[in-house]
């Protein structure tokens, strides 16, 4: 394989880099300058600053900043220490979907162009299948896979973590602990993307994403030129030749062991006590080190990880130096289970997995506090009254409400029926007073269910989703419900925006839904239009009651536009 | 010097842009700062939650651990009452607003909520609604609440206004001239009776 590049732990080290992570090692001189970066930010320059040429998304809490990012600085028209010509040469587009994202920004590579494509967790899993694939490809232009977990589910309907995701297609995957880190490891991982011609992951969480440090800044590079992937069919994953790529995969794992190995830090302590940090749990650690220090009489010795594979040799290292481990990672137990394997580790390993941590949520100073071993601080006697929660809900005059009101209504005739929706601010249908919705799974799921509850004999079986998600993988269900004539109700809520992440423009207009839905076979005599508002509400309870009876799949879109991106649009 | 602040509100409050207008004024008098917020949800009406951690070297966590913060401002009283365990015993103070955002069924009895806070330790309670509609905009409750508290903070008040005068530069005079002036009634409102 050619590589051109050097690998970034083998490039030269200023002594400030040395103070830096070990993969971080490789980036330019300092250029002075300092901004106050969000985690997502720090991703979005630190890209821009590595020469970046197109990033796709779809938005999903806690990534979607990424993008807003680069398309904020693009209609300024500057982004910070940033040449013009990049900032205008630079393409950053919503997309239907991840797996679209992650296909356009593939094609980006294949290009010879540096590509990003950035999406939430649970994301990923659309995006699995090019994902899986394209680590057998030869990447050309660096393409960076951001990944943004939510463990504590903040915004979210799992914990997932990707480092196991990122293990399960053989990729490399890069865990920043604050914000520098993520500035500095996005050109790193482009980098390293180009040296070893593989997608490299990053993998962040909520808090580092939603989190802003001050983060210095490194010299802009200019964007690759065109230059079209080698014509060596490394790019066309056919069974004979899948089966060659495979083995190049396969072959590539001990480089990047290698650089996982390199960028680890084993910082040597007097005490028996060694403490594995990966990724942010660094932060939580020194947030307690001087306590912890007093308490033991010496400093621990602590590994921190903040590069997959797991960089088992250095946990080999540290294992000879100390008499147990405390494993500090958000998410999985993913090191941890590695180290206990089937036949147990030479010294004791305590973490998420052996009850040290709990097992579940996300992790903060306090927990690792505890598993360290710490008393914890007193707290303030706050009294008896327990605060009762206040979840979210629709925002004054939201849309969403009015629907359901009308969808209630024309339900009540049925002694039985199913309504099954979807991911979006109207997922807040399952609380009081609406209570008017059965299920939410995953994006694209409720057409998907209602069909399902439908050949089960369920009627009515209703779906409602929103526009965004209709469009991002709730319409080839509905091709399914018209080709198999299926009695379902789909209700599309189209209210022009992805509402819950904040309002970002809808991949297609309102006005392109009802032609679509005629293309795809949809009898337009059961494609209603309605306006959601209450004071339609007498005749939107007739019209959804007629098509609740109707037999065959129909269609209600209830039209109003999202309140918030009412506010955006008007102050921009 | 580490100085921790807990934020916290009910979205659409204000309290996440307060929160920016702090830090601002924090890293002007040189001082690196951390701050960390979650929405998502939160601005459906949901509780809202930013911490904001300044000192003389980098913070390492971007969240304040419990038990830790030196200072609560909370622009309403019942999420006042929920990050309240937060505070320091040995010396944090709690800077509420008076009125409830009762969006919620089971909001509990308001006066038991306030004695509660009044209990607490070194409690700054204000009606910020009544000083924003004296110095002129309602909205800027929030201020009134960052101007009683810049008696507290290692920030010079001065530094704050500046900072405010510039966050808000963009709505027009007379948005910064009502934010400016919530912020004193607030400052003001710090002495004595507290």
């Amino acid at each position: 394989m050619s590589t051109t590049l050097q690998s970034p732990r083998n490039m030269s080290s200023t002594s400030e880099a040395a103070a830096r992570p070990a993969s971080s090692a490789g980036r330019p001189a300092a250029t002075g300058a300092t901004e106050t970066l969000m985690g997502d930010e720090a991703i979005a320059l630190g890209a821009l600053h590595a020469g970046l040429s197109s990033a796709y998304a779809y938005p999903g809490t806690p990534s979607t900043e990424i993008m807003e990012s680069f398309q904020s600085w693009k209609a300024a028209r500057e982004a910070p220490a940033c040449p013009s010509a990049t900032m205008e040469a630079l393409l950053a587009e919503w997309c239907s979907n991840e797996k679209t994202a992650y296909e356009s920004a593939l094609g980006a590579s294949f290009a010879g162009r540096r590509a990003i494509v950035s999406m939430k967790h649970v994301g990923l899993n659309v995006a699995a299948d090019p994902f899986v694939n394209s680590a057998l490809i030869r990447i050309n232009g660096g393409l960076v896979v951001v990944v943004a977990d939510d463990p504590g589910m903040h915004s979210s309907q799992d914990e997932q973590d990707t480092r196991v995701l990122a293990d399960f297609a053989r990729l490399p995957c890069f865990e920043p602990a604050n914000q520098q880190e993520a500035y500095d490891m996005t050109r790193a991982a482009f980098d390293f993307s180009e040296a070893h011609e593989v997608p490299v992951v990053i993998r962040i969480t909520t808090r580092l994403a939603h989190s802003r440090s001050i983060v210095d800044l490194s010299a802009a590079r200019a964007p690759n030129p065109l230059h079209k992937a080698e014509a060596d069919k490394s790019w066309i994953l056919m069974p004979a030749i899948a089966r060659r790529r495979w083995k190049v995969l396969l072959g590539k794992q001990a480089a990047f062991l290698e650089h996982a190995e390199g960028a680890a830090r084993l910082e040597a302590g007097g005490s028996k006590l060694g403490v594995i940090a990966c990724g942010i749990a660094r932060q939580y650690l020194l947030e307690n080190l001087e306590d912890l220090t007093a308490q033991l009489g010496e400093r621990p010795t602590i590994l921190t990880i903040n590069s997959y594979p797991v960089p088992v040799g250095r946990i080999r290292e540290l294992a000879a130096r100390v008499g147990r481990i405390l494993v500090l990672e958000d998410g999985f137990p993913h090191v941890e289970d590695m180290m206990r394997g089937v036949f147990g580790a030479p010294v004791p390993v305590e973490g998420r997995r052996s009850g040290a941590l709990p097992l579940d949520g996300e992790l903060s100073p306090d927990l690792v506090r505890t598993a360290l071993g710490l008393p914890a601080r007193k707290l303030l006697e706050t009294g008896s009254l327990v605060p009762p929660e206040r979840p979210p809900q629709f925002c004054q005059g939201c849309p969403h409400g009015d629907s359901y009101s009308a969808l209630k209504e024309a339900l009540k005739p049925y002694p039985e029926y199913s309504v099954n929706s979807d991911i979006g601010c109207y997922t807040l249908g399952a609380l009081p007073p609406w209570n008017a919705i059965d299920s939410c799974v995953d994006m694209g799921a409720s057409v998907g269910m209602a069909r399902g509850a439908a050949g089960a004999g369920m009627h009515p079986a209703v779906a409602v989703i929103g526009d965004s998600t209709f469009y991002h993988s709730g319409l080839p269900n509905l091709v399914d419900a018209v080709s198999h004539n299926t009695n379902i109700t789909l209700v599309i809520l189209d209210n022009d925006t992805t509402g819950m992440t904040g309002a970002q423009p809808t991949i297609a207009p309102a006005s392109r839904l009802e032609p679509l839905l005629r293309g795809v076979g949809v009898d337009p005599a059961h494609i209603r239009q309605l306006r959601a508002h209450r004071t339609e509400h007498e005749a939107n309870v007739r019209i959804i009651g007629e098509e609740l009876a109707h037999e065959g799949p129909s269609v209600i879109i209830m039209i109003r536009e999202c309140i918030e991106w009412a506010k955006k649009t008007r102050n921009a | 010097m580490n100085y921790d602040i807990i934020l916290c509100g009910v979205g659409g409050q204000g309290g996440i842009s307060v929160s920016v207008v702090i830090a601002k004024a924090a890293m002007a008098e040189g001082f690196r700062v951390k701050q960390s917020e979650i929405h998502g949800m939160a601005q459906r009406g949901g509780e809202v939650l930013a911490h904001l951690r300044i000192s003389d070297s980098e913070p390492a966590s971007p969240s304040i651990p419990l038990g830790a913060a030196d200072l609560i401002i909370s622009f309403e009283p019942l999420e006042a009452l929920r990050h309240a365990h937060w505070l320091s015993v040995d010396g944090g103070r709690l800077v509420s607003a008076l009125s409830p955002v009762k969006n919620i069924a089971n909001y509990p009895d308001l006066e038991t909520v306030l004695a509660t806070l009044r209990g607490l330790p070194r409690n700054f309670l204000v009606d910020a609604d009544a000083l924003a509609r004296e110095a002129g905009n309602v909205r800027a409750a929030n201020m009134v609440l960052v101007g009683l508290a810049s008696t507290m903070m290692p920030i010079p008040a001065a530094r704050l206004e500046e900072e405010t005068a510039a966050f808000f530069a963009r709505k027009g005079q007379a948005v910064v001239d009502a934010n400016i002036a919530a912020f004193r009634k607030g400052r003001a409102a710090a002495s004595p009776s507290a």
